[in-house]
């Protein structure tokens, strides 16, 4: 207990809730600008998110994803990487189980969605190791090789889809019969798409936590992260870290990649561009603070936003690109905590005051 | 065709693909050897991307003809600019992480111009139709077999970016200016001693890069494209950031590598026009520049030095 009251000190908890009522002032601000009435907005978009039983599935099914690719970026920085590849590890997961998906046609899901989210996990696990590899072993910085990684994600997930598994006349694959969804709380919830996913994405996040500051094998990693050269005078190898940490990284990547067609699309696009989840994981753990559990927070923060956004637009008129206004400006005011601090000063100073008298 | 055509239009559409990547790469440069990250470049460039084809559909609509384009990329310079200056008063000033304050650049501009443009224009989520600029021959050298195709009959936007590429060079390596920014990504705290002010060194490098980046972006718009929409920049700027890594933070590394980027993705039209290459799935073809990045990084080039300072914040108490 003592310890949760000082994971909860003061200050972690008071400068994220500053920065996301400051997020959302700016975001009013811009929408006076712009000629609407942010109250009236705002009430659009927590309507959307919370009205009906139906939009509140669908928000936890659009936060399920974030989860995972928060953990995956989140886990890389940890152990001091910047993945900015988990979009290419999601592809890959996504077609990996969508190949084994679509191969074992017929065969009963209870089979075949673990084994899919077994190879989809795997596979973006690898395709992140490449980028592991290649640092510890030739220097090679993971930026730029995740940055290429990404783009040739893309094109090989299309060459299989459109090569081996096209339905005919449509840019995506064939339906994949096996399916991740849980189908109780579908009804439950309106026939909103929830699946299995929501589930394992709360378990890594529990794995996340316990391997990093519960076994030894994490403990070098985050000393790796923290710094390389004391981690290896002290004996442990950084190469080897480094791959681990990708290839973790990576099946937390691809495990969302896997639930996003077993469990909500149940077939696979052909993108045209890159679909971007790796880019919302990024700022869902920087929002996070690299924290399993500031993760998950942040994950429900963004994903409620992104979601309501559309409510937003519909009621109000307003541009859903607004959200990502607010976002970032949430982002911004977590990131410079100077500012935060700044504003709060004098609540500080007055009441340091109080004290003294 | 034959092959002297053929080489020279190949280096000529290298250019036009690459342009952008050189001059945002540039951009990079000056603010990461003052040591600070720069992952908001996507964001400068979009930023620069949207105020070329506001600031060039206004300057047509008010009669300016074809100055209309230089107004364009005026505006994108100022627009890169403002960007800049949120990233410097969040890293520089506030000492926040620069990874994370260069994300925000880049939600902020994505939200923010596409925002700014349904505003302006009744909706729309793109800018209606500019006039794109026009290639240039220069005189003579245009005449110069493969060369002349290649880099005489260009838009003026890459004769800039040339010229670009020796001043920046210049600036960093050959003046006292150079100088002192260099050694503020490299050991801010002996700058400081030497009186270098690290905070305005580093104020400077990253307003340098943000006008580069808004100059890629108004590129973007300006040759390539001819409207602003959301997917105009679509991953332009962290090509960029591979190609200033890739060219190890030197503005002729840098170039060679944008370089290089522009080539392979001219490279794949013009290996469409051969019958052979109806063989090769066309993905494995869009795949190339990014193998062969990888293929260059494990053979060629190696260990990459950033500037030692790169990402720290400075903390004149740990001096």
């Amino acid at each position: 207990m003592n310890k949760l009251r000082k994971m909860f000190t003061l200050d972690s908890l008071i400068v994220p809730l500053v920065a996301i009522v400051l997020g959302l002032l700016v975001g009013a601000i811009v929408m006076l600008f712009g000629g609407y009435n942010p109250i009236e907005a705002y009430d659009a978009l927590i309507q959307r998110v919370v009205g009906k039983p139906y939009d509140l599935g669908e928000t936890i099914r659009a936060i399920t994803p974030l989860i995972f690719t928060g953990l995956a970026v989140a886990f890389a920085f940890r152990s001091g990487m910047f993945n900015i590849g988990a979009d290419g590890q999601v592809l890959m997961g996504m077609t990996t189980a969508s190949v084994v998906a679509l191969s074992l046609d017929g065969v009963p899901s209870i089979v075949t969605v673990p084994l899919a989210a077994i190879a989809g996990g795997l596979a973006g696990g690898l395709w992140a190791g490449i980028a592991g590899f290649l640092k510890a072993k030739r220097g090679i910085n993971e930026v730029i090789t995740t940055i290429m990684l990404n783009w040739i994600a893309l094109y090989f997930s299309n060459y299989i889809i459109r090569n081996f598994f096209l339905l005919k006349g449509q840019n995506r694959s064939e339906n994949i019969e096996a399916s991740a969804s849980i189908s109780f709380l579908s009804q439950l919830f309106g026939g909103a798409r929830l699946h299995w996913g929501t589930i394992v994405a709360l378990v890594a996040a529990l794995f996340f936590y316990i391997y990093l500051w519960k076994t030894k094998q994490g403990y070098e990693m985050r000393a790796v992260g923290f710094n390389k050269h004391a981690a290896e005078y002290a004996g442990m190898s950084v190469g080897k870290n480094v791959v681990k940490a990708m290839f973790i990284s990576g099946v937390f990547a691809g495990l969302a990649g896997t639930f996003e067609v077993l469990g909500v699309f149940h077939y696979q696009s052909v993108f045209a561009a890159s679909p971007g989840y790796g880019f919302d994981g990024i700022s869902v753990a920087l929002l996070g603070m690299n924290h399993p559990l500031g993760v998950v927070l942040a994950s429900i923060l963004y994903g409620s936003l992104t979601y309501g956004s559309a409510g937003m637009s519909f009621a109000v008129g307003v541009p859903p690109e607004l959200i990502k206004i607010i976002i970032g400006s949430i982002i911004f005011f977590i990131a410079a905590q100077g500012i935060v601090r700044f504003i709060l000063k004098p609540f500080y100073l007055k009441r340091k005051k109080e004290k003294v008298q | 065709m034959d092959v002297i055509t053929l080489l020279g239009q190949l280096l000529g559409s290298t250019l036009v693909f690459s342009t952008a990547l050189i001059f945002t790469s540039l951009g990079g440069i000056f603010s990461e050897r003052a040591g600070v990250v720069n992952i908001g470049l996507e964001g400068m460039m979009i930023f620069g991307a949207f105020a070329a084809g506001v600031g060039t559909y206004y300057a047509q609509d008010a009669g300016m003809g074809s100055a209309a384009p230089w107004i364009g990329i005026l505006c994108a310079v100022i627009f890169g600019v403002i960007g800049s200056l949120i990233h410097a008063l969040a890293s520089v000033t506030f000492k926040a992480d620069q990874t994370i304050s260069g994300v925000v650049i880049n939600f902020l501009a994505a939200g923010l111009t596409v925002y700014m443009v349904k505003l302006l224009f009744d909706g729309s989520a793109e800018t209606p139709l500019i006039n794109p600029v026009h290639k240039y021959a220069i005189p003579v050298l245009r005449d110069i077999p493969i060369l002349g195709d290649g880099f005489f009959n260009a838009y003026p936007t890459s004769y800039l970016a040339l010229i670009m590429v020796a001043v920046a060079y210049y600036v960093l390596y050959k003046t006292p200016f150079g100088l002192r920014l260099r050694s503020v990504g490299e050991y801010p705290g002996a700058a400081d001693t030497l009186g270098i002010n690290v905070s305005r060194m580093r104020y400077i490098g990253v307003m340098i890069s943000g006008a580069l980046a808004g100059l890629g972006g108004a590129t973007l718009t300006l040759t390539t494209t001819s409207i602003f929409s959301h997917n105009t920049v679509s991953g332009q700027g962290f090509i960029a950031i591979a190609a200033m890594i890739f060219g190890k933070w030197n503005p002729v590394g840098a170039f060679g590598a944008a370089m290089f980027f522009g080539f392979s993705q001219a490279i794949r039209n013009y290996v469409q026009m051969f019958q052979w290459s109806s063989h090769i799935p066309q993905e494995f073809i869009f795949m190339i520049p990014y193998v062969l990045t990888i293929i260059v990084l494990v053979s060629a080039v190696g260990r990459s030095h950033a500037p030692a300072a790169l990402g720290t914040p400075y903390d004149p108490s740990k001096r």
